[in-house]
C-alpha cells in the first residue's frame, strides 16, 4: 500500500469528525490536524480507534504524542502494516 | 418587574407519535400506543406491555449531521425532538462554530434514569471484557447525566444557563417551570426546556420490584392504563421526549414567531413525606398548596380553569390527586373542570411526562378539543362522587372553548409541579 492510498483513507476517516467539511477542500500538502483540518482535539482518539480498525493494528499511547500532521500519521501506519506483513 | 413568557416551538417523540402532527392526530382519534413487548417475557417481567417509540433511528439524518449515530438513547431522543422544536418555533437548528455565543438561551433538559442504555451496551461490555482501551472519546460526553443539555447547548450555542434537572416524574414540568421562572425575573430571553427518558429492561425493573405495574394485561394491552378507573391497577412504564421552546413575549413578537400558548403561572413544592406523604406517595397538603400557589402566582380565580391536564397514572393515587384538585379550586360535580389523562393513551413517559402532557394540553386548547380518557368507564366511585360525567370525555370531545389550562406532575419524593397556561393575547 502505498502513501497516497493510506492517505486516502485517511482523510476519509478523519471527514467523518471534521466541523467543516468545507475545510477538507485545498489542504495543505501536510495538513496540521487540528489547525487545519478543524478536529476537536477530544477526537484524536476517535480517528486513532478507526485506524486501528481499519488496518487492524495497534497504535501505542506514547505514539499518539507524536502525531501532529498527516504525515505523522502515514508514517505510523506504513511501518506498522509494513511489520504486520512481515 | 417580570417579563410575560410564552410558548413558540414544541417537538414531541412519544409512543403515540414521532412529530407534533402525527401526535396531533393521534390525539384527537384517541389511540392507545401502549403494545407487548416480547423482551419484557423473555427477562421474566410479570408486566410484559409499554409505551415505546416507534422510530428509525439508522440512517437518521438530523443524527448524521451532528455526528451522533453512536451516541446514548436520551441524547438522540433529545436531538431529534430539538430539531422539531426549533422548526415549529421558526428558528434556525445547525452548527455554526463560528457564530458568536448567545447568551440570552439556555437549556434544561431533565431525566430520571439517563443513558442506562449506554452504560449497559457500551461501556458495561468494553470494562468487564478488559477492552478500556477500546471505549471512544465520546464516551464520557454520552454518558453523562447533562448530555442531552449539553449536545444541545453545543449545536445551538447557547451560553445562558445550560443545566440539568431531575424530579422523577414530575421532571418535565419542573424544566418548563424552572425555564419560565427564569424568563420571567429578566434572567434569560429564551429557555429551551424538556425531558426525557428511554425504554431500559433494567431501569423498568425497579417499577416491578415496587410492584405498582399492572400484570393482568398482556394479553389486552391497550386496555391497560387506565387512569381515574375503579379497576386501575398499576402505571403503564413508557419511554418519550418532548421540548418545549419558552421566549420572553417582547423577543417572541419582535421576531415574529409562532405563540403556541401564555404560561402565566407556576408553582413547585413538596409535601415533605409527611401526613400521608412518602418517597412514593403525595402528602394531599402539599399537592393542594401548590395548586394553589400557582393560582396564586398566575393572579386567576380557580374559577377561571377551563381545563385540568391531571397527573392521573392509573394507580390509587388517582382518586386522592382528584381529592385534591377539587379541595384546591373549590369546584365539585359539574362545576369541575374538564379534565383527563394523557397517560391512557402514551403510558407513563416518565420524565418526559410532564412536558409530552403539556404539549398535549396547548393543542387541546389550540383546537378547542379533548383527547378521550381511555378505559375508565368504570369511574371510582370515589372520582364519581367528586367529578360528574359530563366533564371527562370518555370519547373526544369538540367545540369546546378552552380558554385557561392548569397542568401538574406529581413525583418520587413527594414531589408537585403545577403550571399554568392561557391562550395567548396580546
Amino acid at each position: 500500500m502505498n502513501n497516497n492510498e493510506i492517505k486516502e483513507i485517511v482523510l476519509n476517516i478523519i471527514k467523518k469528525y471534521t466541523l467543516k467539511k468545507e475545510e477538507l477542500e485545498n489542504l495543505p500538502e501536510n495538513p496540521h490536524i487540528i489547525n487545519d483540518l478543524k478536529i476537536n482535539s477530544a477526537r484524536i482518539v476517535e480517528i486513532i480507534i478507526d485506524i486501528e480498525e481499519k488496518f487492524n493494528i495497534e497504535i501505542e499511547n506514547e505514539l499518539l504524542k507524536k502525531i501532529n500532521y498527516l504525515n505523522d500519521i502515514i508514517d505510523i501506519i506504513k511501518s506498522k502494516v509494513e511489520k504486520k506483513n512481515n | 418587574m417580570t417579563n410575560r413568557v410564552v410558548v413558540t416551538g414544541m417537538g414531541v417523540l412519544s409512543p403515540i407519535g414521532n412529530n407534533i402532527k402525527e401526535f396531533t392526530e393521534n390525539l384527537k382519534s384517541g389511540i392507545s400506543g401502549i403494545k407487548y413487548i416480547p423482551e419484557l417475557k423473555d427477562f421474566g417481567f410479570r408486566c410484559q406491555i409499554g409505551g415505546l417509540i416507534n422510530y428509525s433511528f439508522e440512517y437518521d439524518e438530523i443524527l448524521r449531521n451532528f455526528f451522533l449515530e453512536s451516541a446514548s438513547k436520551f441524547v438522540k431522543y433529545t436531538i431529534i425532538t430539538a430539531h422539531e422544536a426549533f422548526k415549529t418555533a421558526n428558528l434556525q437548528f445547525e452548527y455554526d462554530p463560528d457564530s458568536e455565543p448567545d447568551f440570552d438561551t439556555g437549556v434544561i433538559i431533565g431525566s430520571s434514569i439517563g443513558a442506562i442504555d449506554y452504560y449497559i451496551n457500551t461501556i458495561y461490555q468494553k470494562v468487564i471484557n478488559k477492552e478500556i482501551r477500546k471505549l471512544r472519546s465520546t464516551t464520557t460526553e454520552y454518558s453523562m447525566i447533562s448530555a442531552p443539555s449539553a449536545i444541545l447547548a453545543g449545536i445551538i450555542g447557547a451560553a445562558n444557563y445550560v443545566g440539568f434537572n431531575s424530579s422523577a416524574c414530575a421532571t418535565g414540568l419542573e424544566s418548563i417551570i424552572l425555564g419560565y421562572n427564569r424568563i420571567k425575573n429578566g434572567e434569560a430571553k429564551r429557555m429551551i426546556t424538556g425531558g426525557v427518558d428511554i425504554y431500559s429492561p433494567y431501569a423498568w425493573a425497579g417499577f416491578e420490584a415496587l410492584r405498582i405495574l399492572p400484570i393482568d394485561y398482556n394479553d389486552k394491552p391497550t386496555k391497560a392504563s387506565r387512569p381515574m378507573s375503579k379497576s386501575a391497577s398499576g402505571f403503564v412504564p413508557a419511554e418519550g421526549c418532548g421540548i418545549i421552546i419558552l421566549e420572553n413575549l417582547e423577543v417572541a413578537i419582535k421576531r415574529n414567531a409562532p405563540i403556541f400558548a401564555e404560561i402565566i403561572g407556576a408553582a413547585i413544592n413538596s409535601g415533605g413525606q409527611r401526613n400521608g406523604g412518602s418517597i412514593t406517595a403525595s402528602n394531599p397538603q402539599g399537592l393542594i398548596s401548590c395548586i394553589q400557589n400557582a393560582l396564586h402566582s398566575a393572579n386567576i380565580n380557580a374559577q377561571e380553569i377551563d381545563y385540568i391536564s391531571g397527573h392521573l397514572t392509573s394507580t390509587s393515587n388517582d382518586t386522592k390527586e382528584i381529592y385534591c384538585w377539587a379541595k384546591a379550586l373549590n369546584r365539585y360535580n359539574e362545576d369541575f373542570p374538564y379534565i383527563n389523562a394523557l397517560k391512557s393513551l402514551t403510558g407513563h413517559c416518565q420524565s418526559a411526562a410532564g412536558t409530552i402532557e403539556t404539549i398535549a394540553a396547548i393543542i387541546q386548547m389550540n383546537e378547542n378539543f379533548l383527547h378521550p380518557s381511555l378505559n375508565c368507564e368504570d369511574l371510582h366511585p370515589e372520582i364519581e362522587h367528586i367529578v360528574s360525567h359530563t366533564k371527562i370525555p370518555f370519547f373526544t370531545k369538540s367545540n369546546l372553548y378552552l380558554q385557561t389550562i392548569i397542568k401538574a406532575n406529581l413525583g418520587f419524593g413527594d414531589i408537585n409541579a403545577v403550571l399554568i397556561l392561557k391562550k395567548f393575547n396580546l
